[in-house]
């Protein structure tokens, strides 16, 4: 069988961190080749160096049985390489025709000739299946049409060899769904696919062979359609891992977190969260699940305090926190780890130790007489990168900005449990994390529970609601739709509520002791 | 009565208007590739200097010295923007600390260089700068040709033609696309194979070239030397034109001629009846008063290239 592309005994060092060590990749013509592994198991690294963006120590690349050296992206696209970024590489207020020309402009004398562009874009997207509205601008399209766009790139440059950097970290189940059948029909068309990524159900969807890493080696090359997902979870962790979370009944105690004919403006200025009412009570998790979109982001960061709410009222225990501010809500005991892990859970140009005492610089002992102490909070970060192994390359002195997401991740929670706060609001905790550390995660949250701490859990895998929430609360345009014992429901009962085809023990509007609580408690 | 006094301010409102617009345009370039250049109005200074002692040295040998120092000024605003260029682009200096540096630098050298060439504090004063012209044909276009082409410096249809050849690289060229794209989002267009950092000096030294061509157009139309008050803000002036006309050369134009008539107010102001009563030297406050009321109206509006005054770091995610 013919290789299409080769990397034979690649290693790579980085400060203090070997993150490729005589990586062997042989890729068919053809076919999808799956990269697995955990985050900072080297696999980008990898890839950037069959891209170009970085050189390697040691090994050669061979592309199409030809010895070649990538010394720049340049020359990985003349040799039919293309690359999806994880974060895409767009011009938020170009077009997406301008984008995907931008730097092989077809030209009509000096001027861009737009019409040919946009012309032959519409072939491209039509020939592989990738809907795009050719003169649309990127800051008005979807995600999953973002993506698109990095594709048709790509594809507009001839490239043979795709590269996919977990491309669906950032996407809906949907759009998801719809990626996997784009990658068939390129390869059918030809095109051979690399795709690096830490999802077991996505592999076993679409990938035909595997090739496992761990910190930085190879731990074997599989047939996926040999392979159970299990095997290779096991083998990319290391040991072996549960898909679910073991967990006793919970115990739950009195209401901690009460919100009360909540209405948010969201950033259309119209309501996002319609009167909504919910309550959370000690010792248990509720999750609440909805299709992307419904609301729930409004309600997060109005619990938070990261917007302002236009009427109703939210109480942890018995204090009214709606007219707190962020800084007042955490330190009453509420904790927040939010879904924009960038924006609003990182200061992504502190160091991580930095990071680590964010709520509490002030506090002894990392502070005395307001000087900062930095030996205490050195010794703070190593604590917690042992504790919720936090994998990064100069420990606590390591810029958060240059950590890979999961570990990224990995250290807000790391800092939000830490604090062990009354309660928790969790928003898409394990998004673009691989199953080691969602096992992870999930445990610790479980753990929290059973300390006694509410904890609302947001999220839009469907699999993590149903594993890890005790209740379910469903979210349909701005409200609560339905609410359902965990044990008692199923996707597609969920499905159903998400769509906003079914109603079920909907809370009326004004809460009292009764209803929506009392149901979820597990006799 | 007051018609005639609008047609009245139209000469002197286009000769102001024309060194705001060609500098803003000059600013527009190095925005646009992703490069905050706040020392417009040094290089400004720089290039009056420049084409006022070519105009004053070269007079009486030929009729042309005024536009041949408007060339010099041209290269005197390049090499100045050089410096610029080379701290923020290879050094990675804040932009706005090399900006300033240069605008106080060019005030001491000009000054300097006035001493060792005329041996006074500024130059020489020249006999003709650029001339008024009428142009034949358009200037019988009724109200129009009023307005724009009888007895208008030339300088103000260089202004417009920039204007319009600005606008065609900016928008229809594959070099244009390529610049605003290392102004947006450069690591997007160094993933396309873009060389950022050249693109970047080529939007520096366009800014260079056209502030210090404004410059001399400045010194060589409104002044009759270059004096450490020939320029008087106008780089800032023109910085706010940019805000104010969004980045785009048509906006930059029209905010221009906004900056121009109401520099020319204040010189026609004790002619309007109602107006007549303040002191004068209100209206000299005016322009300047106009800036700020512009950029407190229009500036969190406006939305500028993204990555502009941000340092270019490959490895950014």
């Amino acid at each position: 069988m013919a290789y299409i592309i080769e990397m034979l005994n690649i290693t790579k060092d980085f400060p203090g961190i070997r993150a490729n060590d005589n990586i062997t990749l042989q890729v068919e013509e053809h076919s999808i080749h799956a990269l697995l592994g955990e985050n900072g198991a080297g696999k980008s690294t990898l890839m950037s160096i069959l891209f170009g963006l970085y050189q390697p120590d040691a090994g050669k690349i061979r592309i199409k049985g030809k010895d070649v050296r990538v010394t720049d992206p340049n020359v990985a696209t003349r040799l039919g390489i293309g690359m999806v970024h994880q974060h895409f590489k767009l011009v938020h207020n170009f077009t997406v025709t301008e984008n995907i020309i931008l730097g092989m402009e077809p030209r009509k004398g000096p001027i861009i000739d737009i019409r040919a562009a946009e012309q032959k874009v519409e072939a491209i997207s039509k020939l592989y299946g990738l809907a795009v509205d050719p003169r649309a601008k990127i800051e008005d399209i979807s995600v999953g049409m973002q993506q698109r766009v990095e594709i048709l790139k790509m594809l507009y440059r001839d490239a043979e060899m795709l590269i996919f950097d977990e491309p669906t970290a950032v996407l809906t189940p949907q759009e998801i769904h719809e990626l996997m059948h784009i990658m068939r029909r390129l390869v059918e068309e030809g095109k051979t696919i690399l795709l690096i990524t830490h999802k077991l159900k996505e592999i076993k969807e679409v990938a035909d062979i595997c090739t496992v890493l761990r910190r930085g080696k190879v731990v074997g090359t599989v047939k996926v359609a040999d392979a159970s997902e299990e095997q290779m979870a096991e083998m990319m962790v290391g040991r072996e891992v549960s898909f679910h979370v073991a967990k006793g009944p919970a115990q739950p105690k009195e209401v901690m977190l009460r919100i009360e004919n909540l209405n948010v403006k969201n950033n259309k200025g119209v309501l996002g969260v319609k009167n909504l009412s919910l309550e959370v009570r000690k010792g248990e998790v509720l999750g609440l699940c909805g299709i992307d979109g419904n609301g729930q982001t409004e309600l997060v960061q109005a619990l938070t305090g990261l917007t302002r709410i236009e009427s109703g009222k939210i109480f942890v225990g018995d204090t009214d926190i709606t007219p707190l501010s962020i800084k007042a809500r955490t330190d009453l005991g509420l904790g927040h780890i939010p879904e924009d892990r960038q924006k609003h859970g990182l200061v992504l140009d502190f160091t991580l130790s930095e990071n680590f005492v964010i709520h509490n610089y002030y506090e002894k002992p990392y502070a005395h007489w307001g000087i900062l102490n930095p030996k205490a909070i050195r010794e703070n970060a190593d604590r917690l990168i042992r504790e919720f192994d936090v994998r990064s390359g100069q420990g606590g002195d390591t810029p958060a900005r240059s950590m890979s997401g999961g570990n990224q991740q990995k250290a807000i929670v790391a800092r939000e449990i830490d604090r062990s706060p009354k309660v928790l609001v969790v928003a898409q905790p394990t998004r673009g994390l691989d199953v080691g550390a969602i096992e992870y995660i999930h445990k610790r949250i479980i753990a929290e529970r059973d300390n006694d701490k509410a904890i609302l859990l947001v999220s839009l895998e469907l699999d993590e609601i149903l594993d890890v929430s005790d209740r379910i609360a469903v979210i349909f345009n701005g409200e609560i739709v339905g609410i359902v014992n965990a044990k008692e429901t199923d996707e597609n009962e969920l499905g159903l509520m998400m769509a906003g085809s079914l109603r079920k023990n909907v809370p009326p509007a004004r809460q009292s002791e009764t209803s929506a609580s009392v149901q979820g408690r597990n006799a | 009565m007051k018609a005639t006094l609008i047609l009245e301010m139209f000469p002197i409102a286009l000769m102001f208007a024309s060194p705001i617009i060609i500098a803003a345009l000059g600013g527009l370039f190095s925005e646009r590739s992703g490069i905050v250049n706040i020392a417009l109005e040094g290089i400004m200074m720089v290039g009056g200097f420049a084409a006022a002692s070519v105009t004053v040295l070269l007079e009486p040998s030929t009729p042309l010295a005024p536009w041949i120092g408007l060339l010099v000024g041209i290269a005197a605003g390049i090499a100045m923007s050089l410096l610029h260029a080379f701290a923020s682009i290879n050094l990675k200096a804040n932009q706005v600390i090399s900006g300033t540096a240069l605008n106080i630098l060019a005030g001491g050298v000009t000054i300097y260089l006035s001493q060792i060439i005329f041996h006074q504090q500024r130059t020489r004063s020249f006999s003709n700068g650029i001339q008024k012209m009428t142009v034949p044909g358009l200037s019988k276009i009724p109200l129009l040709g009023k307005m724009f082409f009888i007895e208008n410096y030339p300088t103000f249809y260089i202004a417009v033609a920039l204007v319009l050849i600005t606008w065609f690289l900016v928008y229809k060229t594959p070099f244009g696309l390529r610049m605003r794209s290392c102004g947006e989002h450069p690591q997007a267009a160094a993933s396309m194979g873009i060389n950022v950092a050249g693109m970047r000096y080529i939007g520096v030294l366009a800014s260079g070239a056209l502030a210090g061509l404004a410059g001399g157009v400045m010194v060589l139309t409104a002044d009759i030397q270059y004096t450490i008050m020939s320029i008087h803000g106008t780089g800032f002036i023109a910085l706010a034109s940019l805000v104010f006309g969004r980045w785009n050369p048509f906006g930059v134009l029209a905010a221009g001629l906004f900056f121009g008539f109401s520099t020319a107010l204040s010189f026609y102001a004790k002619d309007i009846t109602f107006l007549a009563k303040l002191p004068s030297e209100f209206f000299y406050m005016l322009p300047y008063i106009f800036t700020i009321v512009a950029l407190i109206f229009f500036a969190g509006k406006s939305v500028g290239p993204k990555a502009a005054g941000e340092i270019y770091d490959s490895g950014k995610r």
